[in-house]
């Protein structure tokens, strides 16, 4: 059965889900922005019982999550959530597209108007070896940055701080911070030695 | 690569129903008939029940082909059959023509048992609840508790809304394409130059013209040349017909001239000889009434808070006539709702008419959603 083979997949192709998964309670309605083939929204419905919808604009992704019998609706990010009503999701989750907005801050308020919190992963930009390559006077290139400057896809890459600091000045608390190398998690000066973030937040008047 | 081949051979049935049915207008049939065809096997759980809805100009005919005129193939013949997106080998498919249709159901062209003559202008006008409640009926006689899935396009698309709305029990997944929640005062309008054209046809004698033996064939004509221009794009007329002469130079007179309206001509030629007037006037007026917010203040959330499907819509780039906007207000409703949906905008050049043609992303997203409807 597919069902299966995407679950076991769901782990060791995305070590990220499982983080995503952790701050996910049981039950609840999720709105996975860019949700690619559905794999996250599948993996959190078969372990959480999480109900929901996965947002994308590419048409192969809609196709494979409606073969994955994953609710997807076609939509623009850069264009908002207009189609969702406020505060009518648990969590919002936008994983590691964040950086490849161009409607950054916009789509952060949408995120925290639609969702009673969000959930963003992205590229520590700040990762020494990033810093290094820019250090030789390179754009960064790596796993993480796998493009060239002249074809990627990012256009508002940051770091943990650039992050941090966006939250702060637009009321937003930050729930939770999770960081990632290859070995697991980074508590140990993390905007130099972590490779991918995590945050669970929400606006500061609701919590 | 799984086969695919056309349903062959079929044929047309009939069902009655003698138990009266009061209609939306407050008008009642005593007894009418359905025409009818159906493809693949109902299985012995009657769970893999799809109904087909037809459009404004549609039927029962919907796929395969008759015995005694092999080039009369249904107008979905491309979806479904076995090995195609809705595949026979695994769902029992039923085509219906509507009531009020002119295609062998009772409608305005059917004998009057009060009164043995045509209906005509008598017959009363049909909503899409009419509808709604006449494939419960067939349903009940079938034996058939719930459809495994509802599917139109364009008006076939608002009956199977209709049904969600009407009869949440008796189905489980709706796709509903190229439709609307309601029609905008633009497409109404459209309607309306189409019902005056055969209105004021000096052959309709207010509906009436069986009697006189004639057919309001020129207003018909233009009522289906007006309704092609809107089913069609810019692009889609511009890439087949440009500004092509048909005689390669200008003639100073109005005859026939550019190519684009020798194809309307042929088009309204065509289906005035094979339509019925009055069944054109009720089948917009099915559409422009369709509205389910209406007793809801307008709040289309509101009107489908009933509805417990599970709903697929799908809406084409340059369809201008239900545009993908309209698709869009219907998945706003049904996520206010909480209901599963999904929803794509498949990227076409042909307009309206989309729907009908044979698109290799479009029958993709149909397939594998009826793949995983369990049955």
């Amino acid at each position: 059965m597919m069902t299966t083979e995407i679950s076991r997949s769901a782990l060791t192709l995305r070590p990220d889900f499982a983080t995503i998964a952790a701050w996910i309670r049981p039950g609840s309605s999720v709105l996975d922005l860019g949700c690619g083939d559905g794999t996250l929204l599948h993996y959190l419905k078969g372990k959480l019982d999480t109900r929901g919808y996965g947002v994308e604009i590419d048409a192969d992704n809609i196709l494979a999550c409606m073969k994955n019998g994953i609710n997807v609706i076609q939509n623009d990010l850069e264009a908002g959530l207009s189609g969702f009503e406020d505060a009518s999701f648990d969590y919002v989750i936008l994983s590691q597209t964040l950086q490849a907005m161009k409607n950054t801050e916009y789509i952060i308020r949408e995120i925290l108007r639609v969702g009673k919190e969000g959930i963003v992963s992205f590229p520590n930009f700040g990762y020494w070896k990033n810093r290094m390559q820019v250090v030789r006077g390179h754009m960064p290139v790596s796993p993480s940055l796998p493009y060239q400057w002249y074809d990627t896809p990012n256009v508002h890459l940051c770091t943990l701080h650039d992050f941090e600091q966006l939250c702060q000045q637009h009321q937003i608390n930050i729930l939770e911070r999770r960081v990632m190398n290859n070995d697991g998690k980074v508590t140990f000066f993390p905007n130099l030695f972590g490779i991918l973030a995590f945050y669970r937040f929400s606006h500061a008047q609701r919590s | 690569m799984q086969e695919s081949d056309s349903i062959g051979i079929v044929s047309a049935r009939r069902a009655h129903f003698d138990t009266p049915l009061s209609l939306k207008s407050g008008a009642v049939l005593d007894g009418y008939e359905l025409v009818y065809e159906t493809y693949g096997e109902l299985n012995a759980d009657r769970s893999n029940a799809i109904l087909v809805c037809h459009a404004l100009s549609g039927n029962h005919h919907v796929a395969g082909v008759y015995a005694d005129n092999p080039k009369n193939t249904g107008w979905w013949n491309n979806m479904i059959g076995p090995g195609k997106p809705i595949d026979t080998r695994k769902f029992f498919v039923i085509g219906i023509n509507n009531l009020g249709g002119c295609h062998g159901s009772t409608g305005p062209i059917s004998i009057n048992d009060k009164t043995g003559k045509r209906y005509g202008p008598d017959f009363p006008l049909i909503t899409t609840s009419d509808w709604a409640r006449t494939y419960v009926r067939f349903a009940d006689q079938f034996g058939i508790d719930q459809f495994a899935a509802v599917i139109g396009g364009s008006l076939g698309g608002m009956s199977a809304m209709q049904l969600t709305l009407d009869a949440p029990e008796r189905v489980r997944h709706a796709i509903v394409v190229a439709a609307s929640a309601r029609l905008t005062a633009q497409n109404i309008a459209f309607n309306d130059v189409a019902r005056q054209a055969i209105l004021t046809d000096p052959d309709f004698h207010g509906g009436d013209y069986y009697s006189h033996g004639t057919h309001p064939r020129r207003g018909l004509r233009l009522a289906r040349m007006l309704g092609h221009i809107t089913y069609l794009s810019d692009d889609s007329m511009a890439s087949k017909f440009g500004r092509e002469l048909r005689n390669g130079s200008l003639a100073f007179n109005y005859d026939v001239e550019f190519q684009i309206e020798s194809y309307l001509h042929h088009q309204g030629d065509k289906f005035a000889d094979l339509f019925d007037a009055n069944t054109y006037l009720l089948m917009t007026k099915a559409l422009d009434y369709f509205d389910p917010s209406q007793e809801y203040d307008g709040n289309l959330s509101a009107a489908f808070a009933r509805a417990q499907a599970d709903f697929l819509v799908l809406s084409f780039s340059s369809d201008w006539r239900f545009s993908p906007e309209r698709s869009r207000e219907i998945v706003r409703a049904l996520l206010d709702n909480k209901l599963n949906v999904s929803y794509a905008e498949i990227p076409s050049s042909y307009g309206h008419d989309s729907f009908l043609m044979q698109d290799d992303y479009y029958h993709q997203l149909v397939r594998a959603y009826m793949n995983n409807i369990a049955i």
